[in-house]
């Protein structure tokens, strides 16, 4: 932050400068001072293994690359969507170790041996998830952008209902959550859909929460 | 976003301790602010030390009868824990009507009592700012500042402190336990923790550089009414323009504590014994020598109409 201050040096020199002192330092043996010295002028690689819809995939990234970016830029797996890439829109969202969350927001070196599960794990064009379907029969989108993140977030929801975690709209934080709209509507709150396909998107939820019942 | 080495801490002093030996580090948690704010090259670390593998994702009963919470517990669990739901509902209210459910499920209780304001001066870097620039002025005196502090400002930042668990922990007098880089502990009240903005808004809380958040504790269950009500400009997924946390006990004694109004929590102990007298009492001197700017006078009148509304709800239930 105080690298900020007016300065007849480049900022990028200050911060290599900066590095480089801290060189001199004793550094831990599983973190090079190679690449700590270099890490203001070139990219850090670093591997990581994930567990992608069933299957291993070993990666050998940057460091700053998200969960996101290794999803659709390195595996292909491009049914995940960036929208806003800050953790606003939802459309990112993926399922990590049976927790949904949003993929721009998290680094994939962060994940090393997690089991990720993206719109293309939940069910295929073949064997549609229920989710799926549901969506589809009741025109839950409509230029379908939102759809994988709304898709994985309304699975994830529906495990968090069983498991009796409450929301911002139960009544009672002590009983066992209700599978009601309102319910649905808060939960699902975290994905923006611009197409405003809202009320069709928790009528298939709904529809799959009760033939589960 | 710039380039930065990236590390597995493996026990709370190491990774205090590794913070110290590489100048521009920085512990990462659920990384849910960080990151953000990484992207947009507001923070700029060099080397990321990431500590979601320490062990410190567990919530244990202390001997006095409270709580204690590992820095690394998400929001979604500390939430939903059966002990928190029935003797700390505050707590879980307040996490609730944070953020998304996404993003609670990466959300950690230490990165949550850190994260950075959402002045919208803060977040763009052609705006001067002087919590992300020291000493380059404040865009927002004078700009748009309808979400901002009406309260504790100074001449040099009205920023406000943008979490709702914060405000709740203030009001549960939670106290916060780290490690330094030398291994030495210490616990820090939670009163003491975020710091006003005087003419260091860059200094946000009474941590020193590389010291580890390990635990929040919480003292034994106070009893009575339990609400946080917050006041935002949509239903849900929205950050308070106002939030008031409160416990109410039978008697209609309590405290009461506001978010969205200063660059920290908001209490005033005094005033929580006008409680008898009504909202407006309580309001006038939880707020006395406030100083809004036009477009964020409104957060007054919020204050003490939402404080009625919360006053009202525990008379109804008690
Ligand atoms: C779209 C959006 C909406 C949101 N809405 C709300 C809302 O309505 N209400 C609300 O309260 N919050 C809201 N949030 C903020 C959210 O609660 C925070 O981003 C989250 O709590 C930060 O936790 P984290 O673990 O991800 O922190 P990180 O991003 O990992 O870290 C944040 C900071 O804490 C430091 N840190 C982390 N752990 C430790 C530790 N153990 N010791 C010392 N330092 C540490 C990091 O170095 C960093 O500086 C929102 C966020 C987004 C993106
Ligand atoms: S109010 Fe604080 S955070 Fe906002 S622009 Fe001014 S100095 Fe920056
Ligand atoms: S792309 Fe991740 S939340 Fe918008
Ligand atoms: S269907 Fe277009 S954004 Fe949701």
């Amino acid at each position: 932050m105080d690298n900020r201050a007016p300065l007849p040096l480049s900022r990028r020199t200050l911060l290599i400068v900066g590095v480089v002192t801290a060189t001199a330092m004793v550094l831990p043996p599983f973190i090079s001072a190679k690449a700590c010295a270099a890490n203001a002028a070139r990219p850090i690689k670093s591997s990581v293994s994930l567990s992608v819809n069933g299957e291993k995939r070993d990666l050998d990234l940057d460091t700053r690359t998200t969960l996101l970016d290794a999803l659709r830029e390195h595996l292909h797996l491009t049914g995940t969507k960036k929208g806003c890439d800050h953790g606003q829109c939802g459309a990112c969202t993926v399922i990590v170790d049976g927790r949904r969350i949003n993929a721009c927001l998290t680094l994939a070196v962060m994940h090393d041996g997690a089991k990720v599960t993206t719109i293309e794990g939940l069910g295929t064009p073949e064997k549609l998830h229920p989710m799926q379907a549901a969506f589809i029969k009741h025109d839950g989108y409509q230029c379908g952008y939102c759809t994988p993140g709304q898709i994985c977030s309304a699975v994830a929801v529906l495990e968090e209902i069983r498991a009796g975690i409450p929301s911002h709209v139960s009544a009672s934080l002590t009983d066992s959550p209700q599978l009601i709209a309102s319910e649905l509507q808060e939960r699902m709150s975290g994905n923006i859909c611009r197409c405003g396909a809202y009320s069709n998107i928790i009528e298939a939820i709904t529809e799959v929460a009760e033939a589960d019942l | 976003m710039r380039p930065f080495t990236y590390l597995r801490a493996r026990s709370p002093a190491e990774a205090a301790a590794l913070a110290a030996q590489v100048s521009g580090s920085r512990f990462i948690a659920g990384g849910t602010n960080l990151l953000d704010l990484m992207k947009l090259d507001i923070e700029t670390p060099t080397h990321l030390i990431d500590v979601n593998g320490l062990a410190l994702d567990r919530i244990d009963t202390t001997p006095e009868g409270g709580l204690r919470i590992g820095a690394l517990v998400r929001n979604t669990d500390l939430a939903a824990d059966t002990r928190v739901r029935k003797d700390y509902a505050l707590l879980s209210r307040a996490l609730l009507a944070g953020a998304s459910g996404q993003l609670r499920n990466k959300a950690t209780t230490a990165g949550n009592l850190l994260q950075r304001t959402r002045c919208p001066y803060f977040y763009d870097t052609n705006q001067a700012c002087n919590k992300r620039q020291p000493g380059s002025g404040c865009a927002a005196i004078g700009g748009f500042s309808r979400s901002l502090g009406v309260i504790g400002v100074s001449a040099a930042c009205i920023a406000t402190h943008p979490s709702d668990m914060a405000v709740a922990m203030r009001a549960l007098d939670a106290h916060v336990e780290t490690v330094r880089a030398d291994g030495s502990t210490r616990v820090i009240a939670i009163a003491d923790f975020h710091r006003l903005p005087g003419n260091t808004p860059n200094i946000e809380t009474a941590l020193a550089a590389n010291e580890l958040i390990t635990a929040v504790t919480l003292p034994a269950p106070l009893g009575g009414m339990h609400i946080y009500q917050k006041v935002r400009d949509r239903a849900s997924y929205a950050f308070a323009l106002i939030s008031v946390a409160a416990v109410i006990q039978q008697d209609g004694s309590g405290r009461v504590v506001l978010g969205g109004v200063a660059h920290k929590p908001w209490r005033v102990e005094t005033a929580e014994s006008a409680m008898a007298q009504g909202a407006k009492a309580v309001a006038d001197q939880l707020l006395a020598g406030a100083t809004p700017t036009p477009e964020n006078a409104f957060k007054l009148t919020l204050v003490e109409r939402t404080l009625a509304s919360v006053m009202a709800q525990a008379r109804t239930h008690a």
